[in-house]
């Protein structure tokens, strides 16, 4: 590492920008790499140009946040060093891998932020694999990227508070909304209601959500358990089969939107070899860092989503504390109030953690997928096939049951199957979540073609 | 009364593993000790290849041997774990290569191998999808490969099933020789292990377990850089390799193009390896150099695993000069793969009968002649 080497945030999300921000505000420039378009991550994705709407119609509630994150971005804009439609395909010591329009290059670092957010955990169902199927996070992509919708009939299921967002946000954009089936029980456990309270606002957007799509004849039910996914004669989605309240119904639709809450995009973080943790709330491994971000390595830091799942209000506060926390290491001096950060922080934990209690990833439901059903569908591999491989070895480790039968090593490299295949391991072995283990991060990233990495000058 | 093991295995390694295989399979009882999981290291995460030509002929008695235990693996260990026999094709980048391969293509006979000179017509009618610049190759037909990741597990399974006692997660402190019994402190086991006889098949850490009893010698560590290619439909039939090393090429039956070239990080200490960047961007233009169809092939993943090497290429197999009743097999130098299934059956029979019909000459510790330290 040399002094001379930049600061380099990786992600223009809320997360990377307010990061970049603090950053900017002590008199550094740093480079910030971004895979998308333009800034401003999953949640403030925009249109092409030509495609634009209103922030109202796209962005909601958040509209506002929306206006502010582009003229924020503009102001920093001159004094970031920025680097959009930008891939990292392996990071290293000092060093990231990048993929710029089909050029490689190398980024030097002295410190990095890693702000790379999350995607969709996903919950196989048969049939899922077919033709008008999208994850819940590609649905909100069509509509705010590509102005277009997946259908014009459209079924959400899953779990979480996105579900009835994005249900929302297609149903305002002209679709017709056959149904929102969510496998956990949210409005079951009055307990929780005095810490969800704590959310406010978003707990406050959630309810108009919920209300506006009852009020509009929308279905929504809770406690379902998807049967599958049926198909027309030409093999594209006419439905979904649900099981409630012990009877099988059939929502009809021509395209199917499905997320079970979101999962950290840690690739980097692995491929940095920082440590992990299993988070028994998320259900999922998350880098371990302190209250700041500071990752089990120094000079590597996180926030926002990719370093637990809070959302991207959260996922503001903990850029701004992963700055302040890199400028005091590096000897700055910082005008941040880190109190105040940390405060907001620990006030939404409560929230949160009652989100997270109320909308659960389905353990059960993914450790029993039918044994004919497709979970790796990279490699084509069933459910069975999984469970065959845990009996035969007699072993739980998913990157020992991976390496006997291929699931996670397809072109997804496990991040799509990844979270399901461990629910059916720890079921089939009996044993722990936890104990499981997480998919190894493997470089590349994200697959690329072997001329794309040769290309140009080393 | 503690059990008296007839031998005890250090390693879980496919050295390992085979060797309490095949000492069931002779009716000795077995314990084999592995640190963490069989066949995790080296042995589940090399390329791949099972190939005779291209080794020094020290190590041929025991490829041969080999050989014909790869056949036979559907019925030794219940599964063929994808052996493939595809041919290995040896390229020649210049008349000087071809002379080289025209002189170990008799070396090969005199084991029994058949080897097959081709010159570059023959390389562009049969294999068109190779790129142009080579003067010529060998091709080996009955040189193949396999899946790494099912071998090493496979055998001990096997061997677990004949009634061979696998301890994985069991990590070697100690051993002290009581009389003519060894005595293994395990790290979390109070009770030590007790055996008449010890095999040391403990790959990148071989050295340190040998060097307890004063057979000191240089093992160095290496990390070979592999990557693997999403799967294409069938293109590249033998196993690939070019005279002086560097890139080698193989395409498995499920489509996936498997290759490797240079070296990785490894940490023998923290038992952590990884690839490099700069090597898989290296290895990914001499796999286009020597397929050009793979430059619009996808790259998915790159690995590395730790194995030993040692000064002169060559493992170390044999018994120790200072110990009776200890048997060394290690420092495979990034090609033990092929081996490994002979070389514990050779252990065994040296463990139970004193001697094995397969010849070592060339591969015992005493060739490097280091000054041994003090017995323990």
């Amino acid at each position: 590492m040399s002094a001379q080497d930049p600061i380099v945030v990786i992600g223009a999300g809320p997360a990377g920008m307010n990061a970049a921000k603090v950053l900017v505000a002590a008199g550094v420039k740093p480079v910030v790499i971004d895979e998308a378009r333009e800034a401003g991550g999953q949640i403030f994705r925009r249109p092409q140009f030509e495609l634009s709407r209103d922030d109202k119609a796209l962005y909601g509630f958040d509209a506002r946040r929306a206006r502010q994150f582009r003229s924020d971005f503009a102001a920093l804009q001159p004094a970031i060093d920025y680097r959009p439609e930008t891939v990292v395909w392996s990071a290293e010591q000092s060093k990231l891998y990048l993929l710029r329009h089909g050029q490689p290059d190398v980024q030097r670092w002295s410190r990095l932020i890693i702000a790379t957010g999350a995607m969709d955990r996903i919950v196989p169902t048969k049939g899922w694999t077919a033709p008008g199927v999208f994850s819940l996070g590609g649905a909100q992509i069509a509509l705010k990227a590509e102005a277009s919708l997946i259908g014009r009939r459209v079924v959400f299921v899953g779990t979480g508070p996105l579900l009835y967002l994005v249900a929302y946000q297609y149903a305002k954009a002209g679709a017709k909304v056959g149904a929102v089936l969510e496998t956990g029980r949210p409005f079951a456990d009055l307990s929780l209601l005095p810490d969800l309270m704590a959310g406010r606002s978003v707990f406050a957007r959630g309810l108009y959500y919920l209300g506006w799509l009852r009020m509009h004849g929308v279905a929504v039910r809770t406690d379902v358990a998807p049967l599958a996914v049926t198909l027309d004669d030409s093999g594209n989605v006419k439905g979904l089969s649900y099981l409630f309240k012990d009877k099988t119904f059939e929502a009809s639709c021509d395209a199917l939107a499905i997320g079970y809450g979101l999962k950290a995009e840690t690739q980097t973080a692995d491929l940095l070899g920082l440590d992990f943790h299993f988070d028994a709330q998320q259900r999922q491994w998350l880098p371990t860092t302190d209250a700041d971000g500071r990752s089990s390595r120094a000079n590597v830091y996180l926030a926002g989503d990719g370093l637990a799942i809070r959302g991207s209000e959260i996922a503001a506060e903990s850029g701004r504390l992963a700055a302040s926390a890199l400028l005091k290491d590096a000897g700055h001096r910082c005008k941040t109030d880190s109190v105040r950060h940390r405060r907001a922080i620990d006030m939404s934990a409560r929230f949160r953690k009652a989100l997270d209690t109320l909308f659960p990833y389905p353990s059960q439901i993914a450790a029993g997928i039918a044994d004919e059903t497709i979970v790796c569908r990279c490699e084509g591999l069933t459910a069975g096939t999984v469970r065959q491989a845990v009996h035969a070895s007699g072993e739980g480790d998913i990157n020992r049951i991976k390496a006997f039968c291929r699931v996670g090593m397809g072109r997804c490299q496990g991040r799509l199957c990844g979270p399901a295949t461990a629910e059916l391991i720890a079921a089939s072995a009996g044993i722990d979540i936890a104990a499981v283990g997480r998919l190894r991060g493997q470089a590349p990233i994200k697959p690329v073609a072997l001329g794309t990495l040769t290309n140009g000058p080393t | 009364m503690t059990k008296i093991f007839d031998i005890a295995v250090i390693g879980g390694g496919l050295a390992g593993c085979s060797t309490a295989l095949h000492a069931r399979i002779k009716g000795a009882s077995v314990v084999l000790l592995e640190r963490g999981r069989c066949g995790t290291q080296a042995s589940g995460v090399n390329y791949g290849g099972v190939r005779q030509q291209g080794r020094h002929s020290a190590e041929l008695p025991l490829a041969r041997r080999s050989r014909s235990i790869w056949s036979n693996l559907e019925t030794l260990i219940g599964s063929d774990c994808e052996f493939t026999v595809t041919g290995h094709v040896k390229l020649a980048r210049n008349d000087a290569d071809m002379a080289e391969l025209a002189v170990h293509r008799t070396v090969l006979r005199d084991h029994g191998i058949h080897a097959e000179l081709l010159g570059a017509s023959d390389i562009r009618r049969r294999f068109p999808y190779i790129g142009p610049g080579y003067a010529g190759a060998s091709l080996c037909a009955e040189d193949g490969h396999a899946n790494p990741r099912l071998v090493a597990p496979g055998f001990a399974r096997a061997a677990r099933a004949l009634g061979a006692d696998i301890r994985e997660q069991s990590q070697v402190e100690a051993i002290h020789v009581l009389g003519d019994i060894f005595s293994v402190t395990l790290a979390n086991d109070p009770a030590p292990v007790k055996a008449r006889q010890l095999v040391n098949t403990a790959g990148a850490w071989g050295a340190s377990i040998a060097a307890l009893f004063g057979d000191c010698v240089n093992e160095a560590v290496m990390a070979p850089n592999m990557c693997v290619t999403e799967p294409i439909a069938p293109l590249i039939g033998p196993n690939l390799g070019v005279c002086g090393g560097g890139i080698y090429i193989r395409q498995t039956a499920h489509g996936s193009v498997i290759f490797g070239s240079g070296l990785g990080t490894a940490d023998r200490d923290a038992l952590s390896a990884r690839p490099i960047a700069d090597v898989t961007r290296d290895a990914a233009a001499a796999a286009i150099a020597m397929v050009p169809q793979l430059a619009n092939v996808l790259l998915l993943r790159s690995w590395t695993g730790i194995e030993g090497r040692m000064d002169d290429g060559l493992p170390v197999v044999g018994p120790s000069p200072n110990t009776a009743g200890l048997f060394h097999a290690f420092g495979f130098s990034g090609h033990g793969f092929q081996l490994g299934p002979a070389v514990g059956a050779v252990l065994a029979e040296l463990c139970i009968d004193g001697h094995s019909p397969t010849s070592l000459h060339g591969l015992s510790i005493t060739r490097f002649n280091r000054a041994a330290n003090t017995h323990v």
